[in-house]
């Protein structure tokens, strides 16, 4: 029982509560992030049949403090036309929302910061609030490269917003409630069974919204711009670079507790198989990273609204229809009418789509 | 109300995001859409064609290694068959077995290293190019162990080539033989059918047919239009008559197949060089050339397939020590020509990766 | 675009990466490992025997660069001219190795190290004190198959493949 079950009746009451489960999401993300960065460098290493680091510290372990170390001694260049207010609070409006995100993730039964009767909503409002903060990076650089990566990014993110919401709300159809802590005690069946269209259109929804590979142009040395955070150095690009993986980590727990059952499992602690289920989520992150080219922002867009939108419609129609008229005590039958159903779409779509324009007539 | 916009210029380059070398291209773009391109190199230019006049004829050879820096083996035997054609000088039986080993072990490595950076401009993180980078590390231990370097090899002299080679070369060969197929299925089997490279490089910077033999390119930009041309089988050098091989072609000149075309020469690379080791004769690698080479007054030009295209020399000599000119053909300046007509139409991430697939040299362009 | 292969082909990519992960990696974990050089390795530096040479300056001819630099005095002892200077500039040599194949005495060598790096210009420049071979300065066998057979024998990265046979 690493992580004791709160609640708010406890002696010392509310704040109590509050302060002890601060200091607790504060280290987990913290601490995550840094091993985040560390196991991806060395994983993305073993794909590529080489070692990752490992020169700083035994087993180069010491690698993300040197990063941090490094990062915090460079100079701090501020644009002089730019939008000093604006510039300066950017990397904060785009890292805060990412740290609220963790207020409702259920660590154990009950061992949670806040248990909202409205979660994944409070969840899906406060991460779009980051994109604010990216805009305003484009905004304050002064440089008009700068202001269109952040709008191209702003649209990419906008735009998977849609499907990911579509495919929370058919978990949140067969769970019952929006609430985080109950989807995850209802899961006697993790939902990645139930809903595997679902799984796919939150997952790669996801990977666009964190501006991972192959949604990554953004941050891409083959466009001729760097992006939205081309005119920052120093602890600012140190909290843009933290940002990208603190919304990794947001995104792979957030995909545990609605899909893989959250703290759930035979034998060992609960707390040991939520951070297992985590890395692993990880590890399909970077492990599709390692091996997959980028798109185009054209094919990007396209894709998001002509593929991944209706696949989200009709698992949404699908499961409300499924939830109304089959009985409760039938997953089986569910989980069967639902992979074929994923599997006739997919191949259905792709058969007719056709994504992204070709050569223009000069 | 029409939105009145205005064409600009950007550069791209000098210093290129991806790689080839330092190659500027004066792009003016209409939104995002290319609509006019002028390529500016020269940037790498380093006279070797007039140094050339200023050395013998085995003292250019470590010249022409410099050209195209990543296949110095097809340099160095275009060159020594210009000057064997100059002075008509035969080469023993054995040493044009060891060219054609070398120079199909060179076609491969240049192969490898062309794909993984075009498949690193397509974004895929550095993941294929590692893993070519991989089997070429072995190609270049084949060299090492044969002429002393890993990239400016200097080993083909007039007459031949300049040492024969030591015993361990030939186990190591059949071993690399064996074991290069799996390796390339396995290129193959990673990023061939990707839907998303599929979407990238598919339909994306066509060469018409007609356009490429208009404007002479050659190697594996000219066979992925689906002209049939190769000059191993058109106007046979170095005894490829006697070897078995296919030639593969594209269908419509896009970036994939150009891609393709390269993977399946380096399989009928492989193939050659089964037969080169089955047929190889015992007997001396270097003719009876005198150490200062006076050829008769005359001109000769003599053209390889190099990996890159169609690689030639012209050498004109008035009877002294050194050449009195020598001018090099270099494929990879005669295929971007066709450049701005690959380019226009599309956007700037298609630009980086149709510059990609015809896959340059500075070293040759700038010479 | 279309999805031609029904995301098959990412997943065949996938696989391959997968495997990857069970493979041991290639990094050599230099300075502790070194690896082992060809023996006919065309290394950083030219190694002089001053008992063969005649001071013919054959090698200084057959320099396309002029990186030899050969001085002689004009008495001849023993049919071999007194060398007073030799002088190499490794700094502008390219390490071609046209010298070692031109010398018709088997006085010159290429060198077999290639961790030859100095602070100054000016230390590149090798008199003909500095050329003698040494335990220190190995020679290699560019040329010189009797002096190749005695080197170790290279590392070569096709050791760690496993052929099926």
């Amino acid at each position: 029982m690493l992580v004791p079950a709160i609640s708010p009746d406890w002696p010392g009451g509310f704040w109590l509560h509050w302060g002890v489960f601060v200091v607790i999401i504060l280290a987990f993300v913290m601490a995550m992030v840094m091993g985040f960065i560390y196991l991806e460098r060395r994983g993305v290493g073993r794909f590529q049949v080489r070692l990752g680091p490992n020169r700083t510290g035994p087993f180069g372990i010491l690698q993300p403090v040197a990063d941090a170390i490094k990062v915090l001694l460079k100079e701090d260049i501020i644009p002089a036309a730019g939008d000093k207010l604006v510039y300066w609070l950017a990397p904060v409006v785009a890292f805060v929302p990412v740290l609220m995100v963790f207020a409702v993730v259920p660590f154990q039964e009950g061992a949670l910061l806040a248990d909202l009767n409205i979660g994944i909503l409070y969840v899906v409002a406060v991460s779009s609030i980051s994109l604010v903060g990216i805009f305003m990076a484009g905004w304050g650089s002064n440089n008009k490269f700068s202001l269109l990566g952040a709008m191209r990014s702003v649209a990419q993110e906008v735009s998977y917003e849609i499907p990911l919401v579509l495919a929370i709300i058919g978990v949140v159809l067969i769970s019952g409630s929006m609430s985080l802590n109950d989807m995850v005690k209802a899961q006697n069946i993790p939902f990645i069974l139930l809903q595997p269209l679902g799984f796919l259109v939150y997952f790669i929804g996801a990977c666009a919204e964190i501006n991972r590979t192959p949604f990554d142009l953004l941050e891409a040395d083959s466009e001729i711009v760097a992006g939205y955070h081309t005119e920052y150095s120093g602890m600012k690009f140190a909290m843009f670079y933290l940002v990208e993986y603190a919304e990794a980590l947001a995104i792979a727990t957030i995909t545990t507790t609605l899909f893989l059952g959250g703290w759930r499992g035979p034998v060992l602690p609960p707390i040991l198989w939520f951070l297992l289920k985590v890395v692993c989520v990880f590890f399909v992150i970077f492990w599709i990273r390692s091996t997959i080219p980028r798109v185009r922002i054209d094919q990007l867009m396209a894709f998001a609204w002509k593929f991944l939108l209706p696949l989200a419609l009709i698992n949404l129609l699908v499961t409300a229809a499924e939830v109304v008229v089959l009985p409760e005590g039938l997953p089986w039958t569910i989980i069967f009418i639902n992979l074929a159903i994923m599997v006739i779409l997919v191949v259905l779509w792709s058969r007719f789509l056709r994504l992204g324009g070709g050569r223009v007539e000069v | 109300m029409v939105i009145k916009t205005e064409p600009f210029v950007v550069n791209i380059g000098p210093v290129h995001p991806s790689t080839h070398g330092v190659f500027r291209m004066r792009a003016t773009l209409d939104g995002e859409v290319i609509v006019d391109l002028e390529p500016v190199f020269g940037y790498l230019h380093r006279g070797i064609e007039k140094l050339a006049e200023e050395r013998t004829y085995t003292g250019v050879i470590p010249l022409t290694d410099r050209l195209d820096y990543l296949a110095s083996m097809s340099n160095n035997l275009a060159y020594c068959l210009a000057v064997e054609k100059l002075a008509q000088i035969p080469v023993p039986e054995r040493a044009q077995y060891l060219r054609v080993i070398m120079a199909e072990l060179q076609r491969i490595a240049s192969h490898l290293i062309a794909v993984g950076s075009f498949l690193n401009d397509c974004g895929a993180f550095m993941t294929p190019i590692l893993y070519m980078i991989r089997e070429r590390e072995k190609i270049l231990d084949l060299f090492e162990m044969v002429s002393g370097q890993r990239l400016t090899y200097n080993y083909m002299r007039v007459g031949g080539v300049s040492q024969d080679i030591p015993d361990e070369f030939l186990p190591a060969l059949k071993k690399f033989i064996k074991v290069m197929p799996t390796f390339i299925d396995e290129y193959d089997q990673l990023l061939s059918e990707n839907e998303i490279l599929l979407a990238r490089t598919k339909g994306v910077g066509i060469l018409p047919e007609e356009l490429a033999i208009n404007v002479s390119a050659a190697g594996p930009v000219l066979r992925g239009s689906g002209v049939r041309w190769d000059i191993r089988k058109a106007d046979p050098y170095s005894l490829y008559d006697r070897f078995r091989f296919d030639i593969p072609i594209g269908s419509i000149g896009d970036c994939y197949d150009r891609y393709r075309v390269r993977i399946q020469e380096m399989r009928q690379s492989v193939r050659i060089l089964r037969q080169a080791l089955e047929q190889l004769p015992t007997g001396e690698v270097r003719g009876e050339v005198p150490h200062l080479l006076h050829p008769p007054v005359g001109e000769a030009y003599a053209h390889i397939e190099a990996p890159k295209g169609e690689l030639g020399f012209y050498l004109v000599s008035d009877n002294s020590i050194a050449p009195y000119r020598c001018h090099i053909r270099a494929p990879s300046l005669i295929n971007l020509t066709a450049l701005r007509d690959m380019i226009i139409g599309w956007k700037v991430a298609d630009a980086i990766i149709i510059f990609g697939s015809i896959d340059i040299c500075m070293g040759e362009v700038d010479r | 675009m279309r999805f031609e292969r029904f995301g098959i082909g990412i997943a065949k990519g996938m696989v391959v990466t997968l495997k990857h992960l069970f493979r041991h990696p290639i990094t050599t974990q230099y300075p502790e490992e070194r690896l082992t050089t060809s023996r006919r390795f065309r290394g950083n530096e030219l190694i002089w025997n001053r008992e063969k040479c005649t001071g013919c300056a054959t090698c200084a001819k057959a320099c396309h660069i002029g990186a030899i630099r050969i001085v002689t005095a004009t008495n001849i002892v023993a049919n071999k001219y007194e060398v007073e200077t030799y002088q190499v500039d490794t700094g502008y040599c390219i390490h071609c190795g046209l010298c070692v194949e031109a010398c018709p005495y088997d006085a010159l060598y290429m060198g077999y190290a290639y961790e030859r790096a100095k602070y100054r210009r000016h230390d590149l420049v090798q008199n003909k004190e500095m050329m003698m071979e040494t335990p220190d300065r190995k020679v290699s066998g560019y040329f010189h198959p009797e002096r190749a057979a005695k080197l170790p024998r290279q590392t070569l990265l096709l050791d760690r493949d496993k052929v099926k046979e």
